[in-house]
This record gives structure tokens, C-alpha cells and sequence, in this order.
């Protein structure tokens, strides 16, 4: 690292150089000086998850129990049934699937204070093919009553992330990528609040909800779409998939009527799965489509080229917009008088 | 030290009346339990009863004992006991498996005072022991957590990677006791899914191992003074034990697992516990 961090005051710099989890390591290990009840758990994933400077600082906090994530998430568990706040980092996969039922069942049905950094997520680990891809998590997680769901979209929103979460009481599973993903946030300050989705550009043809690394991806191409094929496109970040902001998603419908998600996950369960569920309550009728990974397992690849090949890029998600706007809905006689 | 003559007077007592209430939980349940319940009733009236710091006025006491029930189907044999010591009134016991009681099968620690944690998945419970002793050591607390494992759920592997771990670390504060009845639903152990030889596998994993009969006061005592005391090496405690103990005809039946008891059946428990008391 070429620069001393000091503080929780993030720069340009520093989103730039940083990768997601080396900002979550930084953030942690800073949170930690203040809160004397912060322990951080891994499964030999110290290095992967950077929480090595947590190590470094308050090694008497720090807990690695080799490659054992059941007993990760139970010893968790037993600690925050203690008074501690234990922070616990492994990948995603492992997270919500390997020690799915510990994550349920010991921590929130008992709605503990346990903090699971799930990094490698979607396909951000993409030449570890389909045993290290997550793209369930987000439907796993938003299952388990008591669970916070939070998608950074890059670093300096991973770092306001985990500083919410430590205030926030109960469990919160946040997910980040491996930490090679180029950032959109250039500063901390933009009012990061859990459930409480930013509106990144304002438009009315149409609505793109973004979460993750798809949420810079999709202001690249709203701005693209606004210069060259003159079609006003809104952006929302959805950091947050539980509780979701409802209010932003119907205000949104009743913009544009056009609905766009993207997420680096399944399109079954998670980010879209989510804004249907309540677009279809409200009663408020709209086009409505998902971008995401279909429902099978993942190829090989560099993230990047995964991106693109299953149209999460900017790419796709511009040719995914021009397939909704020229989609013909006039069929409905009253589609201008529904809301 | 020995137990006295009249601590072990004491707590055959109080294990009897233990073993009564279970029989009227587990009429009142329609159904609960009952033989691995009654298997563990000596263990855990010695730990309430003699070495276990707590107050039932305050029990989120920071630097209390903890206790979690791995084998957390038993609720229904500790239930009773939490009831005893003056957690909650024991009259609510009636409720147990009704419509949104706080009592079920596997009892829940948000609704249940004085229980330290929800268990019921087996396996799940060393790892959270675990916690809370590495907690305490965090903490600078001198409290002991025990853990009551299931010999049936010695077969989940998450129990193996917690065993590693607690030796890994020394948590001499963590003090798992097997409850080892010998059956599982659907036989035998040894016969299902044998866990043998269960002492070596612990020495192999880090463990020092003390087994005992289960039953006696005397064997107990020295087992957890010792257990309490080690500080080079965690201890667990094998507790060969009886299922149904104390009840002649539940006692090794694998079919009083879990069973359903009438009026007259009660009667009859009732009269075999204080027979064999």
C-alpha cells in the first residue's frame, strides 16, 4: 500500500488503489479501536478477506478456525450470545451455503449480533469456476427472518456498509466481490442509510435498480443511452435487498413505468425476484424485466468477461434497455391510464 | 472434595423429583422425549445444584456458568429444571407444545429464561459452547460453559471440527459432558453409525477424557472437580449413561426415545422412580 490510511475518511485515492476488501479490513480494524467488543473470525481466509490488519492490531480478537465453517458460524454465534460483536469474513459460498443452517438457526433465530462479511461473491472469483461462484446468496439470506442484506457497490460503500451494520443491532450478512472491481463512489458522503436506496441519475423513460458491482456498470449506461439514443434512464443503487426500500421501487414504477434490476446473481430469488414481489403488491402496473445470471451454473472466465457474457456490463445492460423501450406496450388500451 | 452423605442424599432427591416432573411434562406434551431425557437428569442436577454459579433473578448474569443442551430435543427434561430453580413458574410447564407456547420440543432461548441457547439441530451446540468460553476468555471472565452432546449426535461432523478447535485453543473453560445412552432413533449406535472407540477419538483430537457412570453422584463429583480444574488440556466428561433411567420399563427401550404417555402410564413411572430411589 502506498499510503497511510488514517481514519474512516475515504479518498479518491483510496477507492481507486483499495480494493472492497482491503477497505473492509482497513474500516474493521479502525471500528475496532473504538469497540472493545468487536472479535473477527475466519476460516483461513485471513489474507483472502484482508482482515490481516485485524489480526495484526488485536490478535487476542482475532479467531481463525481453519476450514471449518460450521463451527465459524456457531463460535460466532456463542460469542454474540456473549456480548461480543463478532465480525465473521469467508466467501460467500461458504457462508450461505456451507454453514447455511448455523447461519439460520444459531444466529438468527436467535437474532444475534453477528456481522458476515461475504466476500468472492456473484462472480467475482471467476476462474474458481462454479464451486466458488455465489449467485444464491442473496435469495438464501433474504429467507432467514431477522437478517439485514447488504451489496456494497464498491469499496467506499463497503466501508459505510460496515459501519452501519456495527451500529446496526442483529444479524447483517454483507456481500462484496473479490476486490478487483472498479469503483463508482468517489467519496463516503452520500447519506448511506441500510434500506434506504440513491437515486445515482435522474430519468423518466426508464428505471435501472442496480445493486453491487452492476450499479456502476448501469450509470455507464444510462449515461451512454442519454447521449446517443436520447432515452432518459433513472439509476438506483439498492445496497440494501432486506429490508428493501419499497417506497423507492413504487416511486420509481410511477416515474417511468419501465423496470429494469441487475444483479450479479441468479434472477431467481435475490435483487429481482425482491423489486417484483413488491412492484406486483403495490397494484401498480409496469414492464418489468431482470438482468442477471440465468438460472445455471456459471462458466469459467475472468470476471470481467463473465460480465459481459451473461450482459451485467454496461454493454448489456444498454441493449437490455433498447429491447424494453422498443417492446410494444400499447397493446394494453389503458397502459397510459393504470397507476 | 467427596460428597458428602448427605449432598448425595440430596441430589438422588432432587434427581427423583426431576424424573416426576419430566413424567408430567411429558403427559402434559402429548409426547416428548422421555428416555434421553431421563438419561441426563443426574448430570445436569449436579451441575444446577452444586457447580454452576447462576441467578435466576438475573439471568443474563454477565459472568454466570453458562450450560447449553446440544442435545437439545431433551428441552423437555430441562425445562423442568429451569422451572425448579425459579427461572419461571412451573404451572406455565402445562403449556409445553400448545398453540404459541413459549415451550416446545426444542426450546427456544428468546422465550425460555435461564436457557443459554436455542439448540435442536444436533451439532450445533459445541460450536456455540465453544463461543462462549472463547467469549469469556475475550472478556476476562472466569465463567465455565458446559455443553450436554448427545452420543447419537456424535456423528455430526460439525461437532468434530469444534472438538479440534476447542483443543486448538485450550479452552480448559469449555467442559463437554456425552451423555452416552448407547441409542439413537432408530436402534443402537453402535449399530447405526458407530461412534467407537469415542474416548480415543477424543484423546486423538486433543481431549483429556474422564469416563464415568453417568448415575453416580461420587464418580460425577470427581469428574467435574477435575474437569474444573484442568488447565494443560481441555476435558470432556463420558457419562455412560441409561436411557429412560430411572423408569424400569423405559430403561434401554429404543422405543421410549420419544413416547406418548397415558394416566395409568404415569402412575406406573411414578411408582418405578420412587422405587429406584
Amino acid at each position: 500500500m502506498a499510503k497511510e490510511i488514517l481514519g474512516t475518511t475515504w479518498t479518491v485515492y483510496d477507492a481507486d488503489t483499495l480494493t472492497q476488501a482491503e477497505i473492509y479490513g482497513q474500516v474493521l480494524t479502525d471500528l475496532g479501536k473504538k469497540h472493545p467488543e468487536i472479535v473477527a473470525l475466519t476460516a483461513d481466509l485471513a489474507k483472502s478477506t484482508k482482515i490481516g490488519k485485524f489480526q495484526d492490531e488485536f490478535p487476542e480478537r482475532f479467531f481463525n478456525v481453519g476450514i471449518a465453517e460450521q463451527n465459524l458460524f456457531g463460535v460466532a454465534a456463542g460469542m454474540a450470545k456473549s456480548g461480543l460483536l463478532p465480525v465473521v469474513s469467508t466467501m460467500a459460498a461458504f457462508a450461505s451455503m456451507r454453514a447455511a443452517e448455523q447461519v439460520r438457526t444459531d444466529i438468527c433465530y436467535q437474532n444475534l449480533n453477528v456481522k458476515i462479511i461475504a466476500t468472492h461473491a456473484g462472480l467475482s472469483f471467476g476462474s474458481a469456476g462454479s464451486t466458488h461462484h455465489c449467485t444464491e446468496d442473496l435469495s438464501i439470506m433474504r429467507a432467514f427472518p431477522n437478517m439485514t442484506v447488504v451489496v456494497p457497490a464498491d469499496g467506499i460503500e463497503t466501508a459505510n456498509a460496515v459501519k452501519a451494520a456495527i451500529a446496526h443491532e442483529g444479524p447483517v450478512y454483507i456481500r462484496i466481490g473479490r476486490g478487483f472491481e472498479p469503483t463508482y463512489y468517489k467519496s463516503e458522503d452520500y447519506g448511506f442509510e441500510i434500506g434506504k436506496a440513491v437515486k445515482l441519475r435522474e430519468g423518466t423513460d426508464i428505471t435501472i435498480i442496480a445493486t453491487g458491482v452492476a450499479v456502476l456498470q448501469a450509470a455507464e449506461a444510462a449515461d451512454f443511452l442519454k447521449e446517443n439514443d436520447n432515452i432518459s434512464v433513472e439509476v438506483i443503487n439498492m445496497h440494501t435487498i432486506k429490508p428493501i426500500d419499497r417506497e423507492a421501487i413504487i416511486d420509481a414504477v410511477k416515474n417511468s413505468r419501465r423496470i429494469l434490476t441487475v444483479e450479479e446473481h441468479n434472477t431467481f430469488g435475490g435483487l429481482g425476484s425482491a423489486v417484483a414481489e413488491v412492484i406486483v403488491e403495490s397494484g401498480v402496473s409496469c414492464a418489468f424485466e431482470k438482468v442477471g445470471i440465468p438460472d445455471e451454473f456459471s462458466i469459467v472466465g475472468y470476471p470481467e468477461d463473465l460480465y459481459s457474457h451473461y450482459k451485467l456490463d454496461s454493454n448489456g445492460i444498454i441493449d437490455k434497455v433498447r429491447e424494453v423501450m422498443g417492446k410494444d406496450f400499447e397493446e394494453d388500451d389503458n397502459w397510459e391510464d393504470e397507476v | 472434595m467427596p460428597l458428602s452423605d448427605k449432598e448425595i442424599k440430596d441430589l438422588k432427591e432432587k434427581a427423583a423429583k426431576l424424573r416426576n416432573d419430566i413424567v408430567d411434562v411429558t403427559f402434559w406434551a402429548g409426547g416428548a422425549h422421555i428416555g434421553g431425557a431421563m438419561s441426563m437428569v443426574d448430570i445436569i442436577t449436579i451441575l444446577y445444584n452444586k457447580y454452576m454459579k447462576y441467578d435466576p433473578q438475573n439471568p443474563d448474569l454477565e459472568d454466570r456458568d453458562r450450560f447449553v443442551l446440544s442435545k437439545g430435543h431433551a428441552g423437555v427434561g430441562f425445562a423442568p429444571l429451569l422451572a425448579e430453580k425459579g427461572f419461571f413458574d412451573k404451572e406455565t410447564l402445562k403449556t409445553f407444545n400448545q398453540f404459541n407456547s413459549p415451550f416446545g420440543m426444542h426450546l427456544d432461548s428468546l422465550k425460555v429464561k435461564g436457557l443459554d441457547a436455542s439448540t435442536g439441530s444436533l451439532g450445533h451446540g459445541l460450536p456455540i459452547a465453544l463461543g462462549m468460553a472463547l467469549a469469556a476468555r475475550v472478556k476476562n471472565l472466569d465463567y465455565k460453559t458446559y455443553c450436554l452432546i448427545g452420543d447419537g449426535e456424535m456423528n455430526e461432523g460439525s461437532n468434530w471440527e469444534a472438538i479440534m478447535a476447542a483443543a486448538h485453543y485450550n479452552a480448559t473453560n469449555l467442559i463437554p459432558i456425552v451423555d452416552f445412552n448407547k441409542r439413537m432413533i432408530d436402534g443402537e449406535v453402535k449399530d447405526i453409525m458407530s461412534i467407537d472407540p469415542l474416548a480415543d477419538k477424543w484423546k486423538a483430537f486433543g481431549f483429556d477424557v474422564i469416563e464415568i457412570d453417568g448415575h453416580d453422584f461420587n464418580q460425577l463429583n470427581e469428574a467435574l472437580e477435575k474437569a474444573n480444574a484442568a488447565s494443560e488440556r481441555p476435558v470432556v466428561i463420558i457419562a455412560h449413561t441409561i436411557k429412560g433411567k430411572g423408569v424400569d420399563f423405559m430403561e434401554d427401550e429404543t422405543k421410549w426415545h420419544y413416547g406418548s404417555i397415558d394416566s395409568t402410564v404415569v402412575e406406573k413411572a411414578k411408582a418405578s422412580i420412587a422405587a429406584n430411589s
